[in-house]
């Protein structure tokens, strides 16, 4: 299978949550959407790596993965504590640092 | 020997230290302090004199450097003084009458609580005064120069609780600061020209330099000796200075301060040498100067107003004479040594007129006097016949020379020149004859002393309001320094005159060079005793003769004019004062929408463009990630655009 079919997956992807970054309020759905564009990238990555045939892209994508979980972990801990306090998971709520 | 010059100008002002730091502890002994050192500089000058005196005629020239004061690169300036024949005459006046008057002042001013003061600031005047006299370059009189003005500013203004005092000192502060000015200009001049301010390479190189530079610089020294001994146009503050006590008028008009304009020019006499229209520009300003004295004299009903003028022209006299070259430097001198003996003789006169009438000053109050106060009167007398030039007296010697020297001028100028001095030697006689016969001849006109609750007025000294004052002689503090001034009044031009003395000793310093007038010295002689006779004269037929009006009559146009300094404030409140403010209101206005509307123009855009910016902060997570996508896409974009290139 042509390897660039991959690649125009990985762009679809990236698009489907980029416009889901810039269009849904809700924070966990925004998180999942910064996800899929995170995978996205991942698998091109991948596909990059098959396609040259070294393995860069095989440890990018390993990295990804480690910081992806590690800013899971961050950024679902203060959704969940701005949702106890303010009783709200829209982004556009949280607006108490604008001057 | 050389050590002893710095001496000279040390006692006074460690004495003005002293009073002046010491606090009340001195305030019993203090003045006697102030007198006694400055009898010490006087002594020290008379030991000078004598040192000077047993050397050679070339051979008069005393230098010694104290240290340097600012070595910076090629720029040299030390602190050195220099004394030859010029400076040890003004050594000698100075010290001389300034002693005398600090005795005077202690009798003057015994009931003054601030007398320790007020002896500090004289000794701070004679410090700065020999400090001008001895320096032995420009920058370092100007040190001196400055602070004769600042002590003259402390003084005028002694009586600082009257406002017309506080005002008289800062009017001649600043009139002075216009003549500073100039001589600040010509040191600077001075320094591009020669390279130095010393003395000897200035004067001595004087003759290299070009016309025009020594014109400009010559008449930059002009304005300066303008500003300091009231030449017009910058004379308006002399008069107002009678603010202050009596003993000081007599220091600023006799041995400190208005003498020093013509130190400057006799000293920097190399330098108006070889600018003829700068010499011009002085004797036009010493002979315009001692008709307007003298007219201003004749119309002042104040007594020392009146001396005032008289100085004004005096001093006028001497600036004609220095101006006219290596002829006249020596009798400008001369009538300046005579003058300050007969016009401190006069001035101490006055305040003990003035001491005996309860601080009245109006000459119409007056009158009657010389019976009750004959020292006085004999003391105040001598110096009258001195300074109208009656034959024999001092008075008589330098100023018949200084007429002569102005007709030797030779040409239509020597004319002019000449009969304005005669004209102002008539004015003189007039005026002075003015003053006497209204103060000791006459019926008694005198005033009960003003009512202490009238505003403005000063408290009667002796006894209450509404008495007619009761004069009596001086104390003996006071009569003494007039008896010797007198002395010296009657016999220094004599003295200076036997034997040419006082040109052979002057002459190796100034040069000197004997006149030849278009009119013999005897028909000058003549024509200067007729003058005399017919201005003592016509003020016998006015004041003598008749009665004088207790309230002055309204007068013709010229003598209101006189009265008021022959418009002189006026035409300064007009020009200068008006000028000024349009000046400087134009000058807020374009601050104020110029400069102000470029600043706050610049404020008002940088404000308003920052408040459009700030809307790009608007809090919402989804528009700043909007504007990070685009970011991203123009980057991309622009790489992609980069490779196709």
């Amino acid at each position: 299978m042509n390897p660039v079919n991959y690649l125009y997956l990985a762009a679809l992807l990236f698009t489907v949550g980029a416009a889901g970054v810039l269009i849904r309020r809700n924070a966990i759905v925004l998180f999942m959407c910064i996800e899929l564009m995170l995978n996205a990238c991942n698998l091109a990555f991948v596909t990059f790596s098959r396609m040259h045939g070294n393995l860069d892209g095989q440890v990018i994508a390993f990295f990804t993965m480690v910081v992806a979980a590690a800013e899971v972990v961050i950024g679902l801990a203060i959704i969940v504590t701005i949702f106890r306090s303010r009783h709200s998971a829209s982004v556009d709520d949280s607006g108490l640092l604008k001057l | 020997m050389e050590n002893l010059i710095g001496l000279l100008v040390l006692a006074p002002l460690l004495g003005a230290a002293v009073l002046l730091c010491g606090g009340r502890r001195l305030d019993r002994a203090g003045h006697w302090v102030g007198t006694l050192l400055a009898a010490v500089s006087f002594v020290i000058g008379v030991v000078l004199f004598a040192y000077l005196l047993g050397r050679s005629g070339d051979d008069r020239e005393l230098g010694v450097t104290v240290f340097s004061w600012v070595p910076v690169g090629g720029f040299r300036a030390d602190v050195g003084f220099q004394l030859d024949q010029l400076s040890m005459t003004f050594v000698l006046l100075i010290t001389g009458v300034g002693s005398l008057i600090h005795l005077y002042s202690v009798g003057y001013m015994a009931h003054d609580e601030r007398r320790r003061r007020f002896f500090g600031y004289l000794n701070l005047f004679l410090a700065a005064m020999l400090l001008l006299v001895l320096a032995d370059n420009y920058l370092l009189l100007y040190v001196g120069w400055e602070g004769v003005g600042l002590a003259s500013f402390l003084l005028i203004g002694f009586w600082q609780h009257k406002p017309s005092a506080a005002t008289a000192a800062k009017k001649a502060f600043l009139v002075n600061r216009v003549g500073d000015m100039g001589l600040s200009i010509a040191i600077m001049l001075m320094f591009t020209t020669f390279g130095t301010f010393a003395f000897g390479p200035v004067l001595g190189g004087a003759d290299g330099a070009g016309e025009g530079r020594l014109t400009a610089i010559g008449l930059m020294l002009l304005l300066a000796a303008c500003g300091k001994s009231a030449q017009v146009p910058l004379q308006s503050w002399l008069g107002d200075a009678m603010e202050g006590p009596t003993p000081v008028s007599a220091l600023i008009h006799a041995a400190t301060m208005v003498t020093a304009g013509v130190y400057l020019i006799v000293r920097s006499g190399a330098i108006f040498e070889g600018a003829p229209d700068a010499q011009t520009a002085v004797v036009t300003v010493g002979a315009v100067t001692l008709l307007f004295g003298a007219i201003v004299g004749c119309a002042k009903d104040d007594i020392k107003k009146a001396l005032a003028g008289s100085t004004m022209s005096q001093i006028g006299y001497m600036i004609l004479a220095a101006g006219l070259g290596p002829v006249g430097y020596v009798f400008a001198i001369m009538h300046l040594v005579t003058h300050g003996f007969f016009k401190a003789g006069l001035f101490l006169g006055a305040g003990s007129v003035m001491h005996a009438m309860d601080d009245e000053v109006d000459m119409r109050h007056y009158g009657g006097l010389r019976t009750y106060m004959p020292i006085t009167f004999v003391t105040f007398g001598l110096g009258y016949l001195a300074i109208i030039g009656f034959p024999g007296l001092s008075g008589f010697f330098s100023k018949d020379k200084i007429i002569e020297a102005a007709f030797a001028k030779g040409g239509t100028e020597g004319w002019i020149l000449g009969g304005a001095a005669l004209l102002g030697a008539a004015i003189t006689a007039y005026y002075m004859t003015r003053v006497m016969l209204m103060t000791f001849f006459g019926e008694k006109r005198w005033q009960p002393a003003p009512s202490p609750a009238e505003p403005g007025a000063e408290p009667a000294a002796a006894h209450g309001a509404g008495e007619l004052p009761h004069p009596h002689e001086a104390p003996r503090t006071m009569t003494v320094p007039m008896i010797v001034l007198a002395v010296g009044s009657v016999f220094a031009g004599g003295l200076f005159t036997v034997n040419n003395a006082f040109v052979k000793w002057l002459e190796p310093v100034t040069g000197h060079e004997e006149g030849h007038s278009p009119v013999s010295a005897l028909t000058v002689t003549a024509a200067t005793m007729a003058v005399l006779v017919v201005g003592v004269a016509l003020a016998w037929a006015q004041y003598g003769r008749r009665p004088v009006p207790v309230t002055a009559p309204r007068g013709s146009l010229l003598t209101r004019a006189a009265r008021r300094d022959l418009l002189q404030d006026d035409f300064n409140h007009v020009v200068l004062v008006r000028g000024g403010e349009h000046l400087t209101r134009s000058l807020v206005y374009v601050d104020h929408t110029v400069v102000d509307g470029v600043v706050n123009g610049t404020a008002a855009s940088v404000g308003g463009l920052s408040g459009r910016m700030r809307k790009l902060q608007n809090g919402y997570a989804r528009s700043y990630a909007v504007s990070m996508f685009g970011g991203a896409a123009v980057l991309i974009a622009a790489t992609l655009l980069m490779r196709a290139v």
